[in-house]
């Protein structure tokens, strides 16, 4: 019988994605098309052309997940080109060693590129935008400096030849075929990232961090992977750079290239990978059409840049987004489909409860908690309620991990939890929601949700890259899932809309969604009914029940006394960081000092 | 030896500290970095060889047009680059919105006045050598700057009301403080600090459009080790700098001082993000 009530959900989400996949992927497969016939147009001059946007993209397509879909704004990646193209040269020309064969070269490059993005990216993992851009920049300028100053091996300014690569890619068409295989290699790669796990938590890093964490994203691996594989194809991309201009001088790196790289990204688009692309082959191509501004290209990318952030943005892939002008249908209701959670949330291992002890906490002078006890029990409603200031969302950031408790212990079955490990609460199946909805904006409701499963996956990051078994294993366990997780706060239909089209009433039940696709021990909400209809609250609680009636220990902070009273087993009620009360419902509403403090009579 | 490396890493770093001092007073009216610091610099250098060497202007009226043009280009900045994101901080736009005006200024240099750096001036009549001009113009623009700024900041009302909105806007903005000319004023202010800082070393940097991007990163420096608004701090570790890179300069050669400096600044930052003076910290959730 009650599979019987449950359809739908895993078939739609195939048809959907494969549909769009087919879409999207046709503009890829035309660019392919086109570039395997170029040299039968005519040759020469653009066969230059074509291949320097080939070499270019393999940067481009690298720098695009650091900085298109992570958000780091990496501007100095020529630093890498650089180092690339001197690593290959220098090792083909036997300055340093005795003379290295051309491809082995090309693959040391790719290793001197890797080792080099980490180092230049892992500032990234501490500071901050523009902290961040200034030491990329920095990087940039030293690397020209060295390579001018570093005359033994690098010909400082008078240069070095470039390697060249045996037949048959020694010939003008044979090397563009080289590069341009290359370059297909990379756009393959990062498509497969973009549609991985990887890619949704980088876009989740990028645009809603708490989020990310509290998915249990952890943000230092992940980028430092992103650095990684990112240097490695800047380094490829600088030994096929020194092959193309025959002889590289420092003259060669300006600055300016670096410029190009960071702009096509962005007049691309963030998130995409097609936009980027065609930014990077624009920007090549651009030049060549007006001759007479050469001189002036760099000044005009630079006022590119400035009409793109001011006026659009989200760049050409926002331009090309048809799919989301279609206006979303009017009047939407939300109704969960609670008989659905027991599927989706399995049967739950007892974890024993989550217990406060004595735990106090002031920011400055100010005590925010002072000396509370609490217990979350597994399968139960646990309301936290209190007026303004007295110490609600404290508590629930001191339980996943935001705020180190200066007094007290927190404890899940009895050992301590480690202070401050966000991201590790999610893989002990504690998950939470925020007080304003932390949700990717761009990315369609589907991805949204399929963030918070991002741990459940077990491909690693090459197997994603090389779309391997287990990445579409993942994938398409984690997309059954989302649609599930949807169908059971009932937003199935927005699955495909862009998050940032939705109510906000909705953006709750997405967090929701996205909490539950960690199967949580523990689900911790900060305020789920603030901006809510008294129907959507009627909806939301009898979610919130059915989530704990399959076995999850729920607390809920809540400002609404009716949700609270309707829905908890258990009532705690703080005043100025103290426990004033605490007990059921039918107790908390007789008790004389709530009524007074708090309830108003 | 030893005085010629102290002499010239105090005035350079005065260059630095000045540079960082237009990053902070930019930071305070808008809570925004603004790559268009060490352009300023650059300008300052370039303009004043335009208008002193080039068109033979008196040095006085050279130094005011100078200064007017930094002015003039800190409120283009405000206007074109930062106000139209300020509503987006967390975006995160001013980063790109600033870099493309810097870049735009500088390609302009580049195009307009030549890429080679070109000689500056003399500005005094003076016998060179000892404690020679070049070195001493930019400490006494660091030290009047310096002065100038506390006797703003403490003494007149306009200043006051500058650091309100650098300590509080929205409480500022309910006071009835014009904040949007006030940020304009600090704009302009820290355009003529900008420029001041190039022409006042200008014998040092020479006129010169790749002075831009230097000047940019070695300017940032000192305000990130000294703490971001923090001018005090912003002064001692431009100064720590320049006698460190000079005293590189000599131990290890050019090339590797700067890897030297990139090197410090980099673990520093890593060490201490919010800088060597100050703490801070923030609410995310």
């Amino acid at each position: 019988m009650e599979t019987q009530a449950i359809p739908l959900p895993r078939s739609r989400a195939r048809v959907f994605a494969s549909t769009r996949g087919i879409g999207a992927a046709l503009p890829f497969v035309g660019l392919l098309a086109f570039g395997m016939a170029l040299p039968l147009f005519g040759g020469g001059y653009w066969g230059v052309i074509a291949t320097r946007a080939c070499v270019y993209w393999v940067l481009v397509s690298g720098l695009n997940l650091v900085v298109g879909f992570a958000g780091q704004i990496a501007i100095g990646w020529v630093a890498l080109l650089t180092l690339g193209a001197y690593t290959a040269s220098v090792l083909v020309a036997g300055n340093a060693t005795p003379p290295v064969p051309a491809y082995l070269a090309l693959a040391i490059a790719g290793i001197v590129g890797a080792v080099f993005g980490l180092i230049v990216g892992l500032p990234a993992l501490r500071l901050r935008t523009f902290y961040f851009a200034i030491t990329t920049l920095g990087f940039a300028t030293i690397v020209t400096q060295v390579a001018l100053a570093w005359q033994s091996i690098t010909g400082g300014g008078v240069g070095v030849a470039g390697p060249v690569l045996p037949p048959p890619f020694s010939s003008e068409w044979g090397f563009y075929y080289f590069c341009f295989a290359l370059a297909a290699i990379c756009t393959w790669m990062t498509a497969n990232i973009a549609a991985s796990r990887f890619g949704r938590a980088l876009t989740a890093i990028r645009d809603a961090e708490v989020a990310a964490e509290a998915s249990g994203i952890a943000k230092p691996a992940l980028l430092a992977t992103v650095f990684v594989f990112s240097g490695a194809v800047a380094g490829i991309s600088g030994s096929l750079f020194a092959t193309l201009q025959s002889y590289i001088t420092p003259d060669a790196f300006t600055l300016d290239l670096s410029v190009l790289f960071f702009i096509a990204i962005l007049i691309g688009g963030r998130s995409s990978i097609l936009g980027p692309l065609l930014g990077t082959i624009l920007l090549t191509v651009l030049p060549e059409f007006a001759a007479p501004l050469v001189a002036w290209s760099t000044f005009l990318y630079a006022v590119l840049l400035l009409v793109i952030v001011l006026a659009i943005p989200g760049g050409i892939a926002e331009i090309l987004d048809f799919k989301n002008r279609r206006p979303l249908e009017s009047g939407r209701t939300i109704v969960p489909r609670p008989e659905l959670l027991p599927r989706l949330l399995g049967s739950p291992a007892d974890g024993g409860a989550i217990t406060l002890e004595q735990v106090a906490l002031s920011f400055g002078g100010v005590r925010a908690i002072d000396g509370l006890d609490l217990e979350i029990r597994p399968g139960q409603v646990h309301g936290l309620i209190g007026p303004n200031g007295s110490g609600k969302t404290t508590t629930l950031n001191v339980i996943s991990g935001y705020y180190v408790q200066q007094r007290g212990a927190v404890r899940l079955n009895g050992t301590t939890l480690p202070a401050l490990a966000r991201h590790r609460r999610a893989h002990m199946r504690i998950a939470r929601t925020f007080q304003t909805p932390r949700i990717v904006g761009s990315a369609s409701v589907l991805e949204n949700v399929m963030i918070g499963g991002t741990i459940d996956g077990e491909g690693t990051f090459v197997e994603s890259l090389l779309a391997l078994p287990r990445h579409r294993r993942d994938e398409a366990m984690l997309r059954d899932t989302a649609m599930l997780a949807l169908a059971a706060v009932g937003l199935e239909r927005l699955a495909p809309a862009r998050a940032d089209r939705l109510q906000h009433s909705e953006l709750r039940f997405i967090e929701i969604a996205r909490a539950l696709m960690l199967r949580p021990a523990f689900l911790l909400l900060d305020e789920p009914a603030a901006g809510l209809s008294a129907e959507e609250i009627k909806r939301l609680g009898a979610l919130l029940l059915a989530i704990a009636q399959a076995g999850t220990g729920v607390l809920v902070v809540e400002h609404h006394p009716d949700l609270i009273f309707d829905i908890c087993h258990h009532v705690t009620v703080l005043n100025l960081g103290k426990k004033l009360a605490a007990g059921s419902p039918a107790e908390i509403r007789s008790h004389r000092e709530v009524v007074n403090a708090y309830l108003g009579g | 030896m030893v005085a010629s490396i102290v002499l010239s890493g105090v005035a350079i770093g005065c260059i630095y500290a000045l540079i960082g001092i237009t990053y902070n007073v930019m930071f305070s009216a808008s809570r925004v970095f603004s790559f268009t610091a060490g352009t300023l610099g650059m300008l300052g250098g370039v303009l004043g060889s335009l208008f002193i060497a080039r068109m033979g202007l008196p040095v006085a009226l050279g130094v005011v047009l100078v200064l007017l043009g930094g002015g003039v280009f800190g409120i283009v900045t405000e206007f074109v680059a930062v106000r139209p994101v300020l509503r987006s901080l967390d975006q995160h736009l001013y980063v790109l919105s600033t870099l493309a005006l810097a870049l735009m200024v500088q390609q302009f240099t580049a195009i307009e006045w030549g890429t080679d750096a070109r000689p500056f001036p003399r500005l005094l009549d003076l016998p060179r050598g000892g404690f020679d001009q070049q070195y001493w113009l930019p400490m006494a623009a660091c030290a009047a700057v310096i002065v100038g700024l506390e006797l703003l900041y403490r003494h007149t009302l306009i200043g006051r009301a500058f650091l309100a909105i650098a300590e509080d806007t929205y409480a500022a903005r309910a006071l009835g403080l014009p904040e949007r000319s006030l940020r304009m004023a600090s704009y302009a202010l820290a355009g003529a600090i900008g420029a001041l800082a190039g022409f006042a070393g200008g014998e040092m940097l020479l006129a010169f459009f790749g002075n831009a991007p230097m000047l940019t990163f070695y300017g940032f420096v000192p305000v990130a080790l000294g703490g971001m608004g923090n001018n005090r701090g912003a002064v001692v570790a431009g100064l720590l700098l320049g006698l460190f890179q000079q005293a590189a300069n000599f131990l290890v050669g050019g090339i590797f001082a700067s890897v030297a400096v990139f090197a410090v600044f980099i673990i520093v930052l890593l060490v201490r993000p919010e800088g060597l003076a100050s703490a801070s910290l923030q609410r995310r959730v």
